[in-house]
């Protein structure tokens, strides 16, 4: 069975949406966005792969957390205003109590018994899980000379060279843009 | 000036030059907390910013900290809200009006350019963390094992994460 992307309203209700981003945000040790994808695209199947990427993009260029974002033009989607409060709370509440309680061992330990090389073990994984994550949504791209060249500008000069996203975003992107409207049939 | 009103007017400013995440106003983050405001010490910026990488989500959490230093829970709340509601608002309207171009053909031109970059972005992430990590064999393996599990079988990588912290408590990564 597949979701109705007809519109606004779709047929997600609020308890799904809070449901859905909630498990985004529980899982996501060192960076949502891959969860986000997994729930959204796989588990749930709100929103196709390329309808990921076309939303995760867009909230690329808007100011925030991108995945917040995302949260956001999702719940929105489906549940108009409340959708998207109800889609940023079931992101946020979870991370939000599980800081705050890591604080508050830290303030009253002094240190974090175990976290450090807990995090060491999971970020060599997390590592995977984006990387992999990346190759799936590059799978769904057009086999172009075009998409295959920004692909590698983008990952060349944050990846490899680390330059600095702003710039980098807001002069590859224009190009991009251009030759996709020369370019179309 | 309550700190609470503090805290919301400046991180409500920065939310809306947060380009690329809040990332990108950390160091404007740490200007004003610890330079201007005297909120918080180096060390203690220094710590939040690791307390805040230890827990999932989106990592903007360093934020939340901050306001619980400042004002407690209010503070957290407050300060968490400031620096999404302007940024959120954003996108919510944004996204209204992207929906209302739906079929345009520069719509579409923009999301064919946007595709490409956003998955080397991606990628790059992907590339970054793995570089983060801790090194030696025993953490490349992992990261080749969750990247190959990931792609290949339908098995729910919070095992490989939860397999991965197992490992890194016993000491071996």
């Amino acid at each position: 069975m597949t979701p109705s992307f007809a519109g606004d309203g779709g047929r997600v209700t609020l308890g799904e949406l809070y449901r859905g981003f909630f498990t985004a945000g529980a899982r996501g040790f060192g960076g949502a966005m891959p969860w986000a994808r997994r729930v959204l695209v796989e588990e749930r199947r709100w929103l196709t792969p390329r309808e990921f990427t076309d939303v995760f993009g867009l909230c690329n260029f808007l100011p925030g957390p991108n995945i917040v974002n995302v949260s956001v033009v999702v719940g929105a989607r489906f549940g108009g205003p409340r959708g998207a409060v109800v889609a940023f709370l079931g992101l946020m509440t979870l991370p939000f109590l599980v800081v705050l309680a890591l604080a508050a061992l830290y303030t009253r330990y002094g240190h974090l018994a175990g976290i450090d090389a807990v995090l060491r073990g999971v970020g060599a994984a997390a590592g995977g899980l984006v990387f992999a994550t990346g190759v799936k949504m590059a799978e769904g791209l057009p086999r172009t000379a075009l998409a295959v060249g920004f692909l590698a500008l983008a990952f060349v000069a944050i990846g490899l060279l680390r330059w600095p996203l702003v710039p980098v975003l807001f002069t590859l992107a224009p190009l991009s843009v251009l030759a996709a409207w020369l370019r179309r049939a | 000036m309550s700190p609470l009103v503090t805290i919301a007017t400046r991180f409500m400013v920065l939310s809306l030059v947060a380009v690329g995440g809040v990332q990108s106003i950390l160091p404007e983050v740490h200007r004003v907390v610890v330079d201007v405001h005297h909120w918080v010490t180096d060390a203690e910026f220094t710590q939040m910013f690791v307390i805040a990488r230890a827990a999932p989500g989106p990592n903007m959490l360093l934020v939340t900290l901050i306001g619980w230093h400042v004002a407690g829970l209010p503070g957290a709340v407050v300060a968490t809200a400031a620096v999404c509601l302007p940024s959120c608002t954003l996108s919510y309207f944004a996204a209204r009006a992207w929906q209302r171009f739906r079929g345009a053909p520069w719509r579409r031109a923009v999301e064919v350019g946007l595709a490409p970059i956003t998955v080397g972005l991606v990628l790059a992430t992907g590339w970054l963390v793995m570089q983060g990590a801790p090194g030696g064999w025993v953490a490349y393996t992992i990261t080749a094992v969750t990247t190959i599990v990931v792609l290949f079988t339908r098995i729910n990588p919070i095992w490989l994460f939860a397999a991965a912290g197992a490992l890194g408590l016993l000491g071996v990564v």
